[in-house]
């Protein structure tokens, strides 16, 4: 298969390294951070509007986070020897501490906090199933029955101190994705201290455009749509939006006016080989329009059913927008030479281990997880007059 | 006539030196000790003629498959003082040679060959996450073909281009520097074949080797000095727009 | 304590796990890892014991001295032998039995020496097809010591055989 290439890459430039898969990665995680902040706002900073979404946003998170490393190992030469990076981490590597962070995040926050949350739940449900049912309800509570007024208050403490640890940890996890790319000084397209940051804010922005889809999908199948709290979730997406979008801003008009020596290369490459990706769909479609839509919401007086409309459409372009972000960084930054004298193509496969059907596939897959976990642990309680 | 040649095959002394050879010619490697040796490069743009003789030599010795490489050669053309707009091929990696260029004399045309620079600051190294490529006590930048993931984020790392996921066996390779082969007296593959001199092996940490007084007497260059990875290949005659 | 007591239980299977990490982590570490730095140290040796493909001119030099010779007097004398005549470690090896096939001349001489603009103005360059048309180049030329006149052509014929 010859790869199309304009003017001079280095020869083992030619193929691409990091395939779509690499480009879920970040999206995955991304979504798991920002469904995570989601949350902790009602826990930590008591906005009560969104409490309807708490649950369900830490169920999110959890099965984004549970599925995010797949696409990592579907992409390793050798992904049996993936666990070498507990074995023998390499300090230097920004990515050799993933592992770590992975697992600190998975153990010690996400599920600790669901555990904490549910537990009282899960005790209820043993009590109440048979079977194989109250078994697993059982092996989830540590074979504890303890739902006293005074454990749940523990619980309750425990799970404030874990979403305050959480919050940072969640930065972290994102971040430091960021940081895998930001700090790769080869390549001027990744190599910015603003990297970080700008995963950072895209990623809340995500997380809480993917809980508030997930939160009208589900609330306006159980007829118990909240329309103050998706109100409230949708100013919250505007202003991360904001932030978000002058990170991005910055780092391009940086660039564009330092003009240092990868300048006229990736310059030429936005407004060619990514010019669709990158503005059209990244900024224009993904960006502008939804925060145009957002703040439309905001300044004019819309009909509720006009607002959770308009809602659901910035939320879609937002999620696209994200993933072009992700896909413009990861695929965008090796399709120019680091001799800054050619281009290369990104030929994606099909049916291959890299392919697309398998990047669809692990993105279905955490809907899949987040049904099952719904079904687990039910996020409400349907037989309640009023939304929890 | 007897020549020296039929007289060591009948005696069998020609098998006997290649012995030698494969376990370190006695008198240039007694006992190969790591901390011994400091292992770099010296390429002198002024002598590469583009044969391409290093890149096959090095696909032979090394086994490299086909459309990758650990050795190339790009050829530049700088159309007079526009330095920062060279136009530069290598066309299977020089490895078949070099058509003749269109521009013939009207440009200023030269060779340029590449390989692993064996960075004692190596990026790559730096972001391994397992501890599967390093530099070896002598100076070499190796690839634990039993230890890498086949993560390819040494292949982002390196400024220059010089590493490639093998396509069968899915770990990074790169130039070894010929470490089979300097670890037992002889020099890599490409200087072998280099039928210039274009290319010379040097010890950095031996001071009869005669890269130190070229050193001292010639201006010297590395490749993007601006990247800081403590680059061990030396060019000379490198022009301001090789990248 | 009797209402925290099932966060004790949940303390203990992180302990456990944790402690599970530390006794496989024990096992799977290479023996040599760490030896000399944040790798496996025998990995090197992996290396090192990689077949040597190129015999190296001293090698050839050891039986072929009255080439080395031949080539030592002229233009060619820092040509190595390999640079023509191709990797001959396994021929090193077992000199009886294989036997490197001759180059081509047509094909040998004009990878360095057929004229490039980006060729060094000191090399030896010519344009073959008007130097010599279809005439062979060692009609004229002995490879091993180019110029014309400077060698004994005879010596070229040992080698042909």
């Amino acid at each position: 298969m010859q790869i199309p290439v304009d003017g001079f890459m280095y020869p083992n430039e030619i193929e691409l390294q990091w395939s779509v898969l690499i480009v879920l990665y970040p999206f995955l995680t991304g979504l798991v951070a920002g469904a995570f902040i989601l949350a902790s706002l009602e826990r930590v900073f008591r906005v009560e509007e969104v409490k309807p979404t708490y649950r369900l946003a830490l169920l999110t998170a959890l099965a984004f986070l549970l599925v995010a490393p797949l696409p990592l190992q579907l992409h390793l030469g050798h992904p049996e020897r993936s666990f070498e990076m507990y074995l023998t981490p390499h300090r230097s590597s920004a990515m050799a501490m993933f592992g770590f962070v992975y697992l600190w995040y998975l153990m010690a926050v996400l599920l600790l906090e669901i555990w904490l949350d549910y537990r009282k739940d899960i005790v209820v449900m043993a009590r109440a199933n048979s079977g194989w049912k109250k078994r697993l309800y059982r092996v989830l509570a540590l074979g504890s029955d303890n739902i006293s007024e005074a454990a749940l208050a523990v619980d309750n403490h425990a799970g404030w101190i874990v979403t305050v640890v959480g919050i940072p940890s969640a930065f972290l996890l994102h971040g430091y994705v960021g940081f895998i790319f930001g700090s790769v000084k080869a390549n001027p397209w990744w190599s910015t201290p603003l990297m970080p940051v700008v995963f950072l804010f895209s990623a809340i922005v995500s997380g809480i455009a993917a809980v508030m889809l997930l939160y009208m999908f589900t609330g306006s199948r159980r007829h118990r749509l909240d329309t103050r709290c998706v109100d409230t979730i949708a100013r919250y997406l505007f202003y991360a939006f904001i932030i978000d979008f002058s990170l991005e801003m910055l780092d391009l008009i940086h660039r564009i006016y330092e003009a240092d020596e990868s300048f006229r290369s990736l310059d030429f490459m936005v407004h060619s080989r990514l010019y669709t990706s990158h503005v059209v769909i990244q900024i224009l479609c993904g960006t502008v329009l939804p925060i145009g839509l957002l703040a439309l919401t905001q300044v004019l007086h819309l009909s509720e059913k006009v607002r959770l409309r308009t809602y659901a459409v910035a939320g879609v372009l937002t999620l696209i927008g994200i993933f072009a972000m992700r896909w413009n960084v990861v695929i965008g930054g090796q399709l120019f030479s680091k001799s800054f004298l050619g281009y290369t193509t990104y030929k994606m496969g099909f049916a291959t281990r890299e392919g697309l059907l398998t990047a669809i596939v692990l993105v279905l897959m955490p809907l899949g997880i987040l049904w099952g976990l719904i079904k687990l642990l039910p996020p409400w309680s349907d037989d309640e007059s009023l939304p929890v | 006539m007897i020549t020296r040649r039929k007289m060591l095959m009948l005696t069998g002394a020609a098998a006997l030196a290649w012995d030698s050879v494969l376990a370190g010619t006695p008198e240039n490697a007694p006992n190969y000790r790591m901390t011994d040796h400091w292992w770099g490069m010296l390429i002198d743009i002024t002598k590469c003629i583009g044969c391409g003789n290093c890149v096959r030599a090095c696909a032979k010795e090394n086994n490299v498959p086909e459309g990758f490489f650990r050795t190339w050669v790009e050829r530049y053309e700088v159309p007079d003082w526009e330095i920062q707009d060279p136009r530069v091929d290598s066309p299977n990696g020089g490895k078949d040679g070099f058509p003749p260029s269109k521009s013939g004399t009207t440009v200023k045309s030269f060779f340029v060959p590449k390989l692993c620079n064996h960075c004692a600051d190596s990026p790559c190294v730096q972001v391994c996450p397992v501890g599967a490529t390093f530099v070896s006590p002598d100076g070499v930048v190796l690839v634990d073909e039993k230890y890498c993931l086949g993560c390819r984020y040494c292949i982002q790392a390196c400024p220059y281009g010089c590493r490639f996921l093998h396509p069968e066996r899915e770990t990074a390779q790169k130039c070894t520097l010929c470490y089979h082969r300097i670890t037992k007296g002889l020099t890599t593959a490409c200087c072998e074949e280099c039928p210039t001199g274009a290319r010379q092996l040097a010890d950095l940490k031996n001071p009869a080797d005669p890269i130190h007084e070229f050193l001292r007497t010639h201006s010297v260059q590395i490749l993007k000095p601006q990247m800081a990875t403590g680059s061990k290949g030396f060019y000379y005659g490198l022009d301001g727009s090789v990248r | 304590m009797k209402d925290s007591e099932h966060l004790i239980r949940l303390a203990a299977v992180f302990a456990g796990g944790l402690l599970f990490f530390v006794v496989i982590r024990s096992f799977f570490v290479p023996s040599s890892f760490g030896l000399y730095g944040h790798y496996r140290a025998d990995a090197i040796k992996d290396v090192a014991a990689l077949q040597v493909v190129h015999a190296g001119h001293e090698a050839c030099e050891g039986c072929h001295s009255d080439v080395a010779d031949l080539k030592n007097k002229g233009k060619h004398a820092h040509v190595n032998c390999e640079a023509c005549h191709g990797p001959q470690g396994q021929h090193a090896n077992d000199p009886m039995s294989v036997k490197p096939p001759l180059p081509d001349p047509a094909k040998l001489c004009v990878t360095c020496h057929e004229a490039n603009a980006a060729k060094p103005r000191s090399f030896p360059q010519i344009v073959a097809k008007d130097h010599a048309g279809d005439v062979a180049c060692n009609t004229c030329h002995v490879p091993h010591n180019p110029r014309i006149g400077d060698a004994p052509a005879p010596a070229h014929s040992e080698v042909k055989k």
